[in-house]
């Protein structure tokens, strides 16, 4: 019961929001003369942000109301930990609020923060986008992203556990309820992803990093869809992509056997020559395969985002709400190609692990 | 001409050459699969990890616009 | 540019985030998961396999009921076999004992019938000659008392009596 009413209040709240948040801070008021900027807002949008932004009532004018959810910024200066709540900044994205803490004096600047110099006012930038007069110190902060990720870890927690617990409550291990949705997933990942591509005596140790970046590339893939996140666009960042590509780097790396080694550094099968050609080549592959698998998440889901939201812009650019139906016509084939490119590309990410895993611990067989 | 509009010139060529790309392949595993249904599954699987990698060469050519 | 820059916090997050993810999905979900569904696998397997055990001891009892059968089948045909020679042996026993029987009855019967016949015989011969006797006394008798008679029979007998 209690879980219903949650739900009920979630997707109200979303829709609710649904219909305000994504195009708010572009509404801009025609009689303003501010030129509605496509490039921004869709920048604005697909990169990360240190507060929730939900909606800009009254824009342009006196009294101008912004309303989101601040979110804890986290700074390592040279003098130490520095933590404050965003809202300090008063939604200020252009450097000219200063934020005084433990007498240094921080400033945020097109979503990023710097530390200005003692006797500077508002940050500023050489032709190079340097800052002149400030540093930037490392930012740890919680971010739109990191929040994001930590529901997603929740939802994903609640969902495997969840469905973990149903197999223990049921005698002879039928999935009902959400096991029963989760099972045919994970069942998938093992047999057409692990399997195949690492083999049958292998693929054990490899199943729980392929299963849980499948779903955690795809829970935020979904995430990243939905408008009132407000574009909190994880998957699509590459920092968060090149986190995982990481780790996949790191995994192929350590499990690598012999026979791996050989084939990178002396080719068997191939005159000296050659061995000595492919060598060089087969060891940028090692780094090739991970970056590939960054760059491809990442500008597979950004540019689903930068699509869906051009073709949203196109809009305000021609400044009638004739081009309206033929942008939400758009917007929506788009989107519902999102919905399957959020599956399928959290499957290559897992799968391209897989085969790379494969190659690392294939044995020697000719 | 910027050399930001020469970047999204070359943007759109890697596009082009990955768009063909990707349509023989997704002709090929049609017509294979057309040919032999019972191996549907596999061929859609490994046609969807070659799409992957023509695919990441556009995404280089893209990423190389944005870094412009 | 500063899109494909990446934000060393969210690197840092990010990777704590997702060992942590990693090592209690692994311990509270996947473990569970898998286990329960390879255990299930495994359960299947061993119902598949038992199925087939039981399958095969069926056509095992199968091919031995026919084998009993086939015997049993075998044993009724000789059984019968012999009884139906005993049969015919006894049926021939008892033509032969009979034809036998009936042979010896028939000789006895013969033989009593030869010895009677013998006895009657003898009584007949016997009989004969003392009625031929009687005859032959009153002949004599007859023929005796007259003298001339007896001189002609003397003589006829002289006559037939043929010296040599």
């Amino acid at each position: 019961m209690t879980l219903n009413t949650f739900k009920s209040a979630i997707l109200s709240v979303l829709f609710l929001a649904t219909s305000f948040s994504g195009f708010a801070n572009e509404n801009s008021d025609p009689q303003e003369d501010k030129e509605f900027n496509a490039k921004d807002m869709i920048m604005h949008h697909v990169k990360d942000a240190h507060e929730f932004h939900i909606i800009t009532l009254n824009e342009g004018k006196e009294d101008q109301k912004d309303i989101s959810i601040p979110l804890p910024i986290i700074l390592w200066t040279d003098n130490g930990l520095v933590t404050f709540m965003s809202s300090e900044f008063h939604h200020d994205d252009t450097g000219h609020t200063i934020v005084e803490k433990d007498g240094m004096k921080f400033v945020k600047s097109h979503e990023k923060i710097y530390q200005l110099n003692a006797d500077a006012h508002a940050v500023e930038f050489d032709s190079e986008h340097h800052p002149t007069n400030a540093v930037a110190p490392l930012d740890f902060s919680i971010t739109r992203n990191v929040f994001m990720m930590w529901v997603s870890i929740v939802v994903l927690l609640l969902i495997f556990i969840g469905a973990a617990r149903r197999y223990k409550k049921s005698e002879d291990n039928v999935p009902t309820g959400i096991a029963g949705f989760i099972e045919p997933l994970v069942v998938f990942v093992r047999d057409e992803i692990a399997k195949p591509m690492i083999g049958e005596k292998k693929y054990r140790r490899y199943m729980p990093y392929l299963l849980t970046v499948f779903f955690f590339i795809w829970i935020n893939n979904i995430f990243g869809l939905i408008p009132i996140l407000n574009g909190a666009n994880l998957s699509g960042n590459i920092a968060f992509t090149m986190t995982l590509a990481l780790f996949t780097f790191i995994i192929t790396t350590f499990s690598g056997n012999k026979n791996y080694w050989k084939h990178i550094f002396w080719m068997p099968g191939v005159p000296v020559p050659m061995k000595i050609f492919l060598m060089p080549i087969e060891l940028i592959g090692i780094f090739t395969k991970p970056i590939s698998l960054m760059i491809r998440l990442f500008a597979n889901i950004t540019a689903g985002h930068i699509i869906i939201l051009a073709l949203m812009s196109l809009i305000f650019i021609f400044k009638t709400v004739a081009v309206a139906p033929v942008s939400v016509a758009f917007s929506l084939f788009i989107g519902i190609i999102e919905i399957v490119v959020t599956a399928i590309q959290a499957y290559i990410f897992t799968v391209l692990s897989a085969l790379y895993f494969g190659m690392a611990t294939e044995e020697e067989h000719h | 001409m910027t050399i930001t509009g020469i970047a999204a010139i070359g943007a759109g060529l890697a596009a082009i050459g990955a768009g063909v790309g990707i349509g023989k392949i997704g002709g090929s595993a049609m017509e294979a699969m057309a040919r032999q249904p019972e191996m549907h599954g596999k061929i859609q699987s490994s046609a969807l990890i070659l799409a992957a990698f023509v695919e990441a060469v556009a995404l280089f050519g893209v990423v190389a616009a944005l870094i412009v | 540019m500063d899109l494909i820059t990446p934000g060393f916090g969210l690197v840092f997050w990010t990777a704590i985030t997702f060992l942590c993810l990693l090592f209690i999905l692994r311990k509270f979900a996947w473990k569970p998961i898998l286990g329960a569904v390879e255990d299930r696998e495994e359960g299947i397997k061993k119902a598949l396999a038992s199925a087939e055990n039981a399958r095969k001891e069926m056509e095992n009892l199968h091919a031995d009921n026919e084998r009993i059968l086939n015997e049993a089948r075998a044993e009724r045909e000789a059984l019968l076999k012999e009884a139906r020679e005993i049969k015919s042996k006894m049926i021939a026993d008892a033509k032969d004992e009979a034809q036998a029987q009936a042979s010896k009855i028939i000789e006895q019967a013969q033989a009593a019938i030869e010895s009677e016949k013998k006895a009657a015989m003898t009584e007949l011969k016997n009989h004969v000659a003392t009625l031929s006797l009687d005859i032959a006394e009153k002949v004599v008798r007859e023929e005796l008392s007259n003298k001339d008679k007896q001189i002609q029979l003397v003589e006829s007998m002289l006559g037939e009596a043929i010296l040599n």
